[in-house]
């Protein structure tokens, strides 16, 4: 009954998403009042019904309803009720149905914060919003309906991919989606502009903090993504330039240069046709990605059974999405008038300067990921890009980055001076440059890399540090009332940069201070790697929940430390499936990490890998810096004031201003 | 006019700038393509032998054997096979009889694996093992017939 009843909510659902774009689009286009106030009503019951939807099939798989396809083929029995409900988006049908569920948050949110915003502009933006919930719940209900039943019911479930039974699976995929989905927002805004042809300050005010809080979920969803890898692979790595992390990281590099570059749009009216593009870009991003991850033309933990009509569909709505909003773009874009001039040297050139590397970056990396797709498509060979090309071409491309980082705040816009700006920073320069080069010459001799990264992460701090110095002298007080004088705009800034900044250091010292072995360890046996000693204890069984394991025991000393790290290798009850789970020792200047491999004779001989980890912590603390500077300056003052005054200011905005 | 000259100036730095940025990017991707090849191919000498490349195939029952940490197996595409060695600790769904893909260079008459990549699934076969397979079996046909 429960399975049939979340069935048809989707229908009504899709019902609903009809309602919520067609009319209110056309009531927007000829001032029909009646039309445009279908909007709200209707996508609050969307949600309203995409989340009995949701909630249904989470009920079948905490309830073990295997009368259900979904249900018996990715859960069992066995399984601990947290992962039940989180396999709820364990396979590709709840996946797209928590995205669905998502967009329809999204779309929710908009109507509830909107009411100060132009009427026409609101119903449009969740008018456009509408329509990609069409295109997304007839896929699900026409390709991917997760409601279907198995007749006979299964016996037991087949259990969920082991990968994904990890405290990461129930984080991970609704914060990657709350950013994917979230640029839907930007992405309705930028059509709407584009339609009415209005796009002023205003509405960059309007967009702002929607771009800044989706860019946040997904920052954080990429560090989540991360770190479980780095936990759950047993590879020890933390990110391996594979199809689907670039999948979710172009949509991310998109947004990074989105927020800066409405930035320039709300202060100085200046970049709107490219923010429009940007909004159009980012989202269309998150689509691809969605398609790639998705349709099954990539190999990795993320791609489901493979099903040609599902990758049609998608491929389809996505040429549909992309296309008609660009041909919109190239018809309405010339509207959109340039604002204020600027000089080379201003923070305008400069953040324009930041959306150029941050484009060229996200170009090669676009780069290696869809060509081997398109050569495989076209028939011409199987070939892969690997880590070395985004090394070697991703890491230079993105280095002016972190020295724009370090000027740009501090210039002033339209019109900056350069040897004022010398002068200011020289000093920073030098100290960040010579720790550049002093630092790996005291760990292990000149390293170019090295230099680089942490030349760039203490110049990041060092200028953040300039720059509320400068900003404190505006404001009186004492030091403490100083620093709580300063807008919430400008903190949320200097805290996701200096996340970056944490994050730059982290990924240098791992990268290239990283020590690995792969040995041979009979019990009692004994060896060495960057300062600590290892000695193997031999391996026991145990039984979990829903697997075997067998339980290593490695005893470590070093640096005045002694610890007992236990790794695992279990063997899944339903499907047989190993996996290694490793054990890691954290602290916030280095990881020792074990993981077993298998077992190499009868006397309790294994394969052992042992790492040494420096600094790894960082780039996750980083990670989250950034998205929690970006919440910070989400909630400043002006976006609320922006609210306040929005009806008002509507009133004296002019066509095309 | 004195504006319009530097602009233009500008324009054709950038543009250079650009020029100079994409043929060190594609240069880098030519240098860092790998390329496929299935058991087959590589014993009709059509794979490089100074370049890394990858292969696919299964992993030939009973071809296992270990040495330390390295480990050699074959991998066939039912038609061709190749004897591989890898140093290091296999990937969990690392199976005889089952789908494999590996990267590496030839070595000595051998295939010197530096990476073997897992399928993260048990149902799972890699795309590029189960073309190898396929197209080794559609050659075989042709040639019955």
């Amino acid at each position: 009954m429960v399975p049939e009843l979340g069935h048809f909510s989707l229908i009504v659902a899709l019902l609903m998403a009809l309602i919520q774009s067609v009319p209110p689009l056309i009531g927007a286009h000829r001032g029909n009042a009646t039309l445009m106030a279908l909007a709200r009503p209707a996508a609050q019951g969307q949600f309203l019904f995409v989340a009995i939807a949701f909630a249904c099939l989470a009920y079948s798989f905490v309830t073990n309803d295997f009368s259900v396809e979904n249900v018996a083929r990715n859960s069992f029995s066995q399984l601990p009720k947290i992962y039940c409900f989180a396999a709820t988006w364990g396979s590709h049908e709840g996946s797209m149905l928590l995205w669905a569920l998502v967009l329809g948050g999204w779309t929710m949110a908009v109507t509830v914060f909107s009411r100060h915003l132009p009427d026409d502009m609101a119903t449009r933006v969740v008018g456009v919003m509408g329509l990609v919930s069409f295109g997304l719940l007839l896929f699900l209900l026409t390709t991917s309906n997760p409601f279907v039943r198995l007749i006979p019911a299964a016996a037991d479930g087949n259990d969920l991919n082991p990968l994904l039974q990890d405290p990461g699976m129930v984080g991970h995929p609704p914060m990657l989606y709350m950013g994917y989905v979230g640029f839907s927002v930007a992405f309705a805004f930028a059509i709407a502009a584009l339609l009415s042809g209005r796009m002023d300050a205003a509405w960059a005010r309007w967009t702002r903090p929607w771009t800044i809080v989706a860019w946040c979920f997904l920052t954080a969803g990429i560090t989540l993504g991360s770190w479980w890898a780095y936990n759950e692979l047993g590879w020890g790595g933390w990110w391996f330039w594979d199809p689907t992390e670039n999948a979710s990281f172009m949509p991310w590099l998109a947004g990074t240069a989105l927020i800066h570059s409405l930035a320039v749009t709300e202060k100085r009216g200046a970049f709107k046709p490219w923010t429009a593009l940007l909004a159009i870009t980012a989202f269309s991003l998150s689509l691809l990605g969605t398609f790639l991850v998705r349709s099954g033309v990539l190999s990795s933990v993320h791609s489901f059974a493979s099903d040609p009509t599902r990758g049609l569909f998608i491929l389809a709505f996505l040429g549909v999405v992309i296309g008609g909003s660009l041909a919109l773009y190239a018809w309405r874009a010339p509207r959109l008038m340039a604002g204020g001039g600027f000089t080379w040297f201003s923070r305008d050139a400069l953040l324009l300067a930041n959306n150029v590397v941050l484009i060229a970056a996200l170009g090669s990396v676009l780069l290696g990921t869809l060509y081997p797709l398109l050569m495989d498509a076209l028939g011409l060979g199987k070939i892969s890009v690997g880590p070395p090309y985004f090394n070697s071409v991703f890491v230079p491309l993105m280095a002016p980055i972190f020295f724009l980082i370090g000027i740009g705040p501090l210039a002033r816009w339209k019109d900056a001076s350069l040897p004022d700006m010398v002068t200011r920073l020289k000093w920073a320069l030098a100290v960040s440059v010579a720790a550049g080069l002093l630092l790996p010459l005291t760990l292990n001799g000149f390293n170019g890399w090295v230099t680089l990264g942490i030349a760039a992460s203490l110049w990041i701090v060092l200028t953040i540090i300039i720059g509320f110095r400068e900003r404190m002298k505006y404001v009186g007080g004492t030091f403490l009332r100083q620093l709580a004088g300063l807008p919430r705009g400008f903190w949320g800034m200097q805290v996701a940069h200096l996340g970056l900044a944490v994050g730059v250091a982290g990924i240098t010292m791992v990268a290239n201070y990283q020590q690995e072995k792969d040995i041979k360890m009979a019990p009692g046996d004994h060896t060495e790697l960057a300062g600590y000693s290892f000695t193997f204890q031999g391996v026991h069984n145990e039984d979990g929940p829903n697997y075997r394991a067998a339980i290593g025991a490695m005893d470590v000393t070093g640096f005045g430390r002694h610890f007992t790290l236990h790794p695992e290798k279990r063997t899944y009850n339903a499907s047989g499936m190993p996996m290694t789970e490793a054990a890691i020792k954290y602290s916030p200047t280095s990881d020792v990490y074990v993981s077993l491999g298998e077992p190499l004779d009868m006397a309790g001989t294994w394969a052992v890998r042992v790492y040494h980890k420096p600094y790894i912590n960082w780039l996750w603390i980083g990670g989250f810096m950034l998205a929690i500077g970006g919440a910070i300056a989400a909630s400043d003052r002006r976006y609320k004031l922006a609210r306040k005054t929005a009806s008002v200011a509507s009133d004296t905005v002019t066509q095309g201003a | 006019m004195k504006s319009r000259h530097k602009k233009l100036l500008v324009i054709v730095i950038g543009l250079c700038g650009i020029g100079i940025i994409a043929a060190l990017v594609m240069n880098a991707f030519r240098s860092n393509l790998v390329f496929f090849f299935t058991p087959t191919q590589v014993a009709n000498n059509e794979a490089p032998t100074g370049r890394a490349f990858r292969i696919g195939g299964l992993v030939e029952k009973g071809s296992l054997k270990r040495d330390g940490v390295t480990a050699h197996f074959i991998v066939t595409d039912t038609s061709k096979s190749i004897p591989v060695s890898y140093t290091g600790i296999l990937p969990d769904l690392f199976k005889e009889g089952k789908g494999v893909v590996a990267e590496g260079r030839l070595e000595n008459g051998g295939f010197t694996a530096t990476q073997v990549l897992a399928k993260h699934d048990e149902n799972y076969m890699p795309p590029e093992a189960a073309s190898a397979v396929e197209q080794a079996q559609k050659a075989q046909k042709t040639l019955v017939k």
